[in-house]
């Protein structure tokens, strides 16, 4: 099958494959946010006893299309007294990021974009850039509630991109790479070599960094519906906020995929090291069973509906109590937590760190 | 170098956290609210004004849009004070249906505080899971009245009509299939008694879900803990009434302390907070729901053994039966003055007042003699409640302005008039 294909492609040169390759991959990706938004809005359904959007084509599913074209035509407006350059921009600041992010996630042992030796760094590089995007919005739309929103959002994320840093430090030390790729291979062997068991503190830490990071509930602080009704992008209409919404999703499923690589072991099997090798080599069931990006799709999915399931779940923090989280629990427990495992490593302590 | 000014802030009256059309200017340093300074007006309709140019029973269906989610309450209080001036006795059954449906009321603005409140809050999923008890409780507004929600219900003298011996029910629908049907059916297929019935045994658990989300999760106690504390003393010199006054650990019920209708023989206790923060104002109110569930039970069972006439047979106040009326000369006259002029009450004054879902809701009502009150003032508790917010919300951060409208469970149709 890979031959065949390589065998098609093989005339044309390797830039404009890799840049057709990219553009089926970003309309993938934007099919991905549109349903991940209709998803969210049938789980919380589900959750909440009601139906959720079922109406547009079968079983709802044409909803988030009829969202975008309505998004699409609407006007976008522009406040009095707005910087209008900086209003404009300042979407794109903030969806580029989202997905520039992904070109290092690799879905499986050979299916990736680029295979950077410092894919960590460069992840943490582009989900801080995001912040701009949010703190320019607020700052260009002239209005009180998106500058008190963009304050937050800045506050925010700096106090939760170190606590997330250090959770991303453990992962670095206990598989000695920054190459996404490698990282994922470190954890092979057993579900129990995955790094959510051995660095389970920092599993925890980064996963509720990653929700505040994606401003989602209960860290909603920077939208903060009931108090600064939508925060930064209250001014934004039409596509100006349908990117905003883009990259949100886009970002939480950024995060969901690292966090699946980076704990969960990203497309490895969780049936490795339990059923005998034998099985994985059986026609079709060894594929399916055997380690491949369905798994790693699998694990996105399951954290994606775990920030659904929070968002229905929790009430929301206050703007101090989330700033006291960050800065007073969870930095002090990856702290900790590194330290720990720097002990755990010079010794070369069985089972995980020989 | 420009001079430090605090930041002004505009909080409505569209802001989703309003409820209604509070308009909040916020004078803000950073994040910590300096000064709120609630305006109030913006849904005057001037109900005192109108009742005034109306013969008594037309301003009945005004008091449902008050405060409009705790409807027949706001006519119990009206009625009761044209009764008192009038020194009408009204049949026991009657009494003890109000005080059913008031405890519905109750339940039901209770429900909705504890949504808007929890979803103020963040917590969004209690909204929904409040509003499908509600649906119940609307579906017994409109088998006894017809009406959902400004039922008309009370009247000077009982109540419109009897409870109805059977209870709506669904049909099959694009929307509903057969098991919908069932499923929705299976309390309606006997008397609203034995939906009400029903919903008693069901409601209990229901709270506990509530309760679940909220009574014990951290960040819900986090955010209310020691939120907007009002001293007992201060409650008091605030006219606090009802939730917001006994959250401060006050014990006073109207029910209790001046009892109206029946209420002296029902068995119900009283909940009081501690701390008179806003998180002791919750678990009040949670508490108030299962007692009024109470309540609702011992008034089921008592109307099912009692039947008997549920308006006085004083046609001077309440209209004769239809029948009747086709078929007597006095009943016609009757009908006749009742429909056209209505009645008049004695020259004076009156102040009564019951304890609502909110407080205290009075109403004062001077006649002159004629068919029309001289004056009415009505004493709505969120108004003082409302006056209040500053005090309250003075030095804690946005987010916690927002909890304190919640907790005051402020709706602007009572306090707007």
């Amino acid at each position: 099958m890979i031959d065949w294909w390589q065998s098609l492609v093989a005339p044309f040169p390797p830039l404009l494959l890799t840049m057709a390759y990219m553009l089926v991959f970003i309309l993938v990706l934007f099919a991905c946010v549109a349903y991940a938004t209709l998803a969210e809005r049938r789980v919380l359904g589900f959750m909440q006893v009601r139906l959720g959007p079922n109406r547009v084509g079968p079983r709802g599913l044409g909803q988030p299309i009829a969202d975008a074209l309505k998004l699409m035509f609407k006007e976008m407006i522009l406040p009095h007294d707005a910087d209008r350059f900086l209003f404009r921009t300042a979407p794109l600041l903030s969806m580029a990021p989202a997905i520039a992010a992904w070109a290092v996630i690799p879905f499986s042992e050979h299916l990736n974009f680029a295979d950077i030796n410092a894919g960590l760094l460069y992840i943490l590089a582009m989900t801080s850039l995001g912040v701009y995007g949010v703190i320019v919005a607020g700052w260009a739309s002239n209005s009180k509630y998106a500058l008190l929103g963009s304050l937050r959002s800045a506050a925010q994320i700096v106090a939760y991109e170190i606590a997330m840093g250090f959770a991303l430090v453990g992962v670095l030390m206990a598989s000695g790479s920054l190459n996404l790729g490698d990282i994922v291979m470190e954890q092979q062997g057993s579900i129990f070599n995955w790094y959510w068991l051995p660095l389970f503190p920092l599993f925890l830490t980064y996963l509720i960094a990653g929700i505040a990071e994606t401003n989602r509930a209960p860290f909603d602080v920077v939208e903060g519906e009931s108090e600064i009704v939508a925060g930064f992008h209250v001014e934004y209409s039409g596509m100006g906020f349908a990117m905003f919404f883009l990259a949100e999703y886009a970002n939480i499923i950024l995060i969901s995929a690292l966090t699946a690589l980076l704990f969960l072991g990203g497309w490895l099997s969780p049936l490795e090291g339990i059923v005998p090798a034998s099985v994985f080599h059986l026609p079709v069931i060894g594929a399916l069973l055997g380690s491949g990006a369905h798994w790693f799709v699998a694990k996105t999915c399951f954290f994606i509906f775990c920030f659904l399931w929070f968002r229905a779940t929790f009430p929301r923090y206050r703007y101090d109590q989330i700033m006291r989280l960050g800065w007073k629990v969870l930095l002090p427990v990856t702290l900790v937590w590194i330290v720990v495992e720097g002990v755990f490593l010079y010794l070369q302590l069985p089972p995980w760190f020989d | 170098m420009p001079e430090l000014r605090n930041y002004t802030m505009n909080f409505g009256p569209q802001h989703p956290a309003a409820h209604g059309v509070l308009r909040l200017v916020l004078e803000m340093e950073g994040e910590v609210v300096q000064r709120a300074d609630p305006h109030i007006g913006l849904l005057h309709r001037a109900t005192e004004k109108l009742a005034e140019s109306k013969p008594y029973n037309h301003s009945i269906g005004y008091m449902d849009r008050l405060d409009y989610v705790s409807m027949m309450c706001n006519e119990h209080v009206y009625v009761l004070a044209i009764e008192k001036l009038v020194g009408l006795e009204v049949p026991v059954r009657a009494q003890y249906i109000r005080v059913m449906f008031d405890e519905i009321t109750r339940i039901l603005n209770h429900l909705l505080w504890l949504g808007a409140h929890a979803l103020d809050i963040g917590a969004m999923t209690v909204f929904l899971y409040a509003f499908r008890e509600r649906e119940d409780l609307m579906d017994c507004y409109e088998a006894v009245s017809g009406a959902r929600m400004h039922a008309t219900y009370y009247r000077p003298g009982g109540v419109h009509r009897d409870l109805p011996a059977q209870m709506p029910k669904y049909a099959e629908s694009r929307w509903h299939d057969k098991k919908d049907v069932a499923r929705l059916n299976r309390a309606r297929t006997g008397s609203l008694l034995d939906f009400i019935e029903d919903f008693t045994q069901r409601f209990p658990g229901c709270v506990d879900e509530y309760e679940t989300l909220l009574t014990e999760n951290r960040i819900w106690k986090q955010r209310t803990v020691d939120i907007g504390i009002v001293s007992p003393e201060r409650a008091l010199q605030l006219g606090f009434t009802g939730p917001m006054l006994r959250g401060s650990g006050v014990e006073w019920d109207l029910r209790r302390k001046q009892p109206y209708e029946v209420y002296e023989h029902l068995d119900f206790q009283v909940p009081v907070g501690v701390n008179g923060d806003c998180y002791d104002r919750y678990l009040v109110r949670i508490e108030e729901m299962r007692q009024s569930n109470e309540i609702i039970r011992q008034c089921v069972d008592w109307l099912r053994a009692h039947p008997g006439p549920v308006m006085v047979d004083n046609h001077k106040i309440s209209p004769p039966a239809r029948t009747q009326m086709k078929m007597g000369m006095e009943e016609l006259i009757h009908h006749f003055k009742l429909f056209t002029e209505g009645y008049c009450l004695p020259q004076g004054e009156v102040y009564c007042a019951i304890e609502h879902p909110k407080g205290e809701m009075g109403i004062y009502l001077v006649s002159d003699g004629a068919n029309k009150p001289y004056r009415l003032k009505i004493r709505a508790p969120g108004f003082a409640h409302l006056a209040a917010l500053d005090e309250m919300s003075r030095g804690h951060m946005l987010a916690d302005v927002v909890a304190i409208i919640g907790t005051q469970d402020i709706v602007f149709g009572e306090i707007d008039r």
